[in-house]
């Protein structure tokens, strides 16, 4: 169990990471959605369902999907 | 030179205060007070089977509002913020998004249809169904470029199940014992879907107000046309 807290503990740190230095913004919101993700699963292993629900819908869910509208709409802006 | 000593000083003062709170930490070995009230009276008090929900809906009612209403704050202000894009550069959307989302949306709709209604008996209650909906139909929104989400729908939604929660609010606080107590309905048999006292209600009425708040927010974004 430790081992699995451990590992998964990691992931999210890792996709945090990532989130930082990757080159592209559509990378890093990606791995921002995957901090979300891996989160949620820790809630899980820590028995708390009703917060992983919320993280799982909002936090990797809703968020990916808000900052993939901004970005897309920062592109139109710059195409003109 | 001097700003990053200035950038040095300020991380150092952070780290001092996260180390006291460090450094203190001990494992909690027994419940507060109001914990083990919650834990030991929870399920005689309010019949819900799921205290978690028993806690964030009525024992914390209160704070369950403030965030309904902090998400209330942020849609109203992103309504005035962005205006909606005049209609001719909207383009179609592919068809593998169109296609998949026709396929999945009943899934998601469902599943947090139920998750809303059975907040009181399984993990969830309203606002993580409210979540899952506004997810499900994020895809919709999504797939369909040509609509404009008809904002008026969720608005009313969101006004009326705004009122109807604040006014069961305030049949606790006449009828039972306090503010959003849901012992205002009758607590019902353990483990059936309509039990709990009010719990259900509450539930479904915070599902269809985030719901409809977070729709409108990804309408708006989706259709803004400048800030």
């Amino acid at each position: 169990m430790e081992l699995v807290i451990l590992i998964v503990l990691s992931l999210v740190v890792i996709s945090a990471v990532f989130a930082v230095i990757v080159k592209t913004l559509t990378s890093a919101v990606i791995a921002s959605g995957a901090v979300g993700l891996f989160a949620s699963v820790m809630y899980i292993i820590y028995d708390a369902p009703d917060v992983a629900l919320t993280e799982a819908a909002i936090g990797s869910g809703l968020m990916t999907v808000v900052f993939f509208l901004i970005l897309s709409r920062m592109r139109r802006d710059e195409n003109g | 030179m001097v700003r990053n000593l200035f950038i040095i000083f300020i991380l150092a003062g952070v780290a001092s205060m996260f180390a006291a709170l460090a450094l203190g930490y001990s494992d909690p070995v027994a419940l507060g007070s109001a914990a083990s009230h919650y834990v030991s009276k929870g399920l005689a008090e309010l019949n819900g089977v799921n205290i978690v929900t028993s806690v964030v809906v009525t024992y914390r009612g209160l704070d369950t509002l403030g965030e309904v209403t902090v998400l209330f704050l942020t849609a109203s202000i992103l309504s005035f913020f962005l205006k909606n894009r005049s209609h001719e550069t909207k383009s179609e959307s592919s068809e593998l998004l169109t296609t998949a989302s026709k396929v999945i949306f009943p899934f998601i709709f469902m599943t947090g249809l139920y998750i809303v209604m059975n907040g009181h008996l399984t993990p969830g209650g309203g606002f993580q169904g409210g979540a899952v909906v506004a997810s499900a139909l994020l895809l919709l929104i999504l797939a369909d470029n040509k609509t404009d989400g008809s904002p008026t729908l969720f608005t009313v939604l969101e006004s009326v199940s705004g009122i109807f929660y604040v006014g069961t609010g305030v049949a606790g606080l006449i009828l039972a014992g306090g503010f959003l107590d849901a012992t205002v309905l009758g607590a019902g048999i353990t483990g059936r879907l309509l039990s709990a006292g009010a719990i259900p209600l509450i539930s479904t009425l915070i599902g269809l107000k985030v719901g409809s708040e977070l729709s409108t927010m990804l309408v708006k974004l989706k259709n803004a046309s400048e800030v």
